[in-house]
């Protein structure tokens, strides 16, 4: 690996990704919080959760008209770690830091989408915060209708709060399911049960090196 | 381009004045209206899709998909696997195409760790890839003529499928689930006698499709049934997330194995991307034959030229990604399915979010079955085509 850094502009293919960012700037100003640019790979905007409809409204204006996924990452690390550990014991200690992940970020949860220009087939990774004492956000149904189902997926994996949604109801769980399954503190209860099997798959064979190459089975 | 759009907004026009008749009509007879359910378990749903529709005598008032009979958790199950396990799981999402769900996933931790598989291994991934594909569109071909009442082309897609299951099989070792691609590469090379194999296979398949042909989308029942039925315009096919050969049939010029630069072989071939300008049942149903006929072709050509030299990159034997996040996505029998990865430097990855493409392609489903009768109900759901498990994951 070379060290040397070669400035961003320079690389072709990604003037038309800053070029992005700098639109979405002027429909939605300093409401844009950050944003990232990878060269000829992808882009990723964080906006301020006021923002989040008019952040999608401007980049359908702008031409990103195909809707491709909404969704939420709770960023929190797990509590649980992968569910390996040993019962008996006392329970580990563990990082419990929230790190968010490109452009940045100040809560726990984020809301995530991509949408895609269908012309110059590039899309955009848009992020925005979800308030940790009330997690609401705005919908996008009026925006894109295909956003209803997503929205209602990330509400019950989540907890995450759409206003403006004409019926949060659950997709997949029953009515009465308590809890968020996709949050980091849902333990997923069959790994607690019955320790996992696979663990073996990741140690080193005996009398093997750990880097040695091969498949990895 | 603007006859097409026409042609469009005549449909459209006629079927609104059908409907404002028919609800004169209602009107003058103060009909009641009546809930029928379909499914969870019903012949005419494939897996169990539950549908509670609404009716005002023959049509629909509304209509409203009930999933989650099938949802499995593989977004949370990713969480707690290392990244070697989780193909095994992802190809159980659309399990008529298995390996096509493994390449996107792979492309994605290959690309936060920035490495690349050896030429052989993208071009053996395109080749199986496109057999995944054939697999599973030669069957819908086939259950899209048991949805319209005829029999015979399921038993010929039955019949035509075992050979590229075969192929497969010969190959991976697994008919249904290879779980045959490795981060860096694949688990093993092509079997002896695989090229004069397939390019046998091929000719078969091109057979089948001709057959097809003439036997189902040259039927006058099967065209009346299918030909302005369940018509999506462009913009509420893009609103809506669609992809695949039903944003395709929507005039949507889009193909991702064209239009975008993955560490595949699609673009070393020389292959064409069909679209449809009517939008309707019809022309969904017929550019997934005509793309089953072009993977037959792009297999061909792909036999001709497969690079010497190694099928796996050097990779350390335990598999660490560097932090960052990654979204690749890939062109599915289906339609877009992609996966968004967020890697913290771990042996597994910290969140998944797989886009599979039949949730999308199912999420118009309430507003395409608003105002149809109930008998397309059947056909357009057919044509739309689903996997239960690409909708609930």
């Amino acid at each position: 690996m070379s060290s040397t850094d070669t400035p961003i502009a320079e690389i072709p293919g990604d003037t038309l990704r800053e070029r992005i960012v700098d639109d979405l700037r002027t429909y939605i100003g300093a409401d844009l919080v950050d944003s990232l640019v990878k060269p000829g790979d992808d882009v990723w905007v964080r906006v301020s959760t006021d923002a989040w409809r008019r952040a999608g409204v401007a980049l359908r204006d702008m031409g990103f008209e195909y809707f491709c996924f909404l969704s939420a990452i709770d960023w929190m690390p797990s509590p649980f770690g992968k569910g390996e550990d040993d019962p008996t014991a006392p329970p580990p200690e563990r990082d419990d830091t929230v790190r968010q992940g490109y452009a940045g970020g100040a809560t726990r949860m984020q809301v995530l989408a991509r949408l895609v220009h269908p012309t110059l087939h590039v899309g955009v990774n848009i992020k925005c915060d979800v308030p940790d004492a009330e997690p609401v956000v705005e919908s996008w149904v009026s925006v894109f209708a295909g956003a209803n189902w997503h929205e209602r997926e990330a509400h019950e994996m989540f907890g995450i709060g759409f206003a403006g949604h004409p019926d949060l109801r659950n997709m997949y769980l029953p009515t009465e399911f308590e809890g968020h399954p996709l949050r980091k503190d849902f333990p997923l209860l069959a790994r607690m049960v019955k320790p996992w099997p696979g663990i073996v798959d990741v140690e080193p064979m005996p009398g093997g090196s750990a880097d040695e190459e091969g498949d990895a089975e | 381009m603007t006859s097409t759009e026409s042609l469009i907004d005549r449909r459209q026009l006629a079927y609104i004045a059908s409907q404002a008749a028919d609800a004169r009509l209602n009107v003058e007879l103060e009909t009641e209206g009546m809930t029928l359910n379909i499914g969870p378990q019903h012949p005419a749903t494939h897996g169990t899709l539950r549908i509670i529709a609404h009716l005002d005598g023959e049509q629909v008032v509304w209509a409203e998909p009930s999933c989650g009979y099938m949802h499995r958790g593989y977004e949370k199950l990713t969480e707690v696997r290392t990244y070697p396990q989780v193909t095994s799981l992802v190809n159980r999402i659309d399990w008529l195409g298995s390996f096509a769900n493994e390449v996107p996933f792979i492309l994605a931790a290959e690309k936060l760790m920035g490495i690349e598989a050896p030429p052989r291994a993208q071009w053996i991934r395109t080749i199986l890839f496109e057999l995944s594909r054939i697999a599973n569109v030669s069957l819908f071909l086939g259950d899209l003529g048991v949805q319209l009442g005829a029999v015979t082309p399921v038993f010929m897609a039955f019949r035509d499928r075992e050979h590229v299951l075969n192929l497969i099989e010969g190959t991976t070792g697994g008919r249904f689930h290879p779980n045959f691609d490795r981060i860096g590469g694949l688990k093993d090379d092509l079997p002896a006698g695989f090229i004069d194999e397939t390019r046998a296979v091929m000719k078969t398949l091109r057979n089948f499709c001709t057959e097809m042909e003439d036997l189902l989308f040259g039927n006058e029942i099967f065209q009346s049934r299918t030909r302005g039925i369940g018509v999506i315009p462009k913009d509420i096919a893009m609103q809506y997330g669609l992809s695949g050969a039903n944003l395709r049939a929507s005039g949507v010029d889009w193909d991702l194995r064209r239009d975008q630069s993955l560490p595949m072989a699609w673009d070393k071939v020389d292959w064409k991307v069909w679209t449809h300008p009517d939008g309707d049942s019809f022309a969904r149903c017929w550019i997934r034959l005509q793309e089953v006929r072009e993977s037959t072709l792009i297999v061909d050509q792909l036999l001709d030229n497969i690079p010497s030299g190694p099928v796996m990159a050097k990779v350390p034997r335990i598999i660490k990604v560097p932090e960052g996040e990654a979204w690749v996505s890939t062109e599915n029998p289906l339609g877009e399915m992609g996966y968004y990865v967020v890697s913290k430097g771990d042996l597994g990855p910290f969140r998944t979010k797989i886009r599979s493409a039949s949730f999308n392609n199912i999420s118009i489903v309430p507003w395409i079955l608003k105002g149809v009768y109930v008998p397309d109900i059947i056909t357009i759901l057919a044509s739309l085509y689903f996997i239960l498990g690409d909708i609930d994951r």
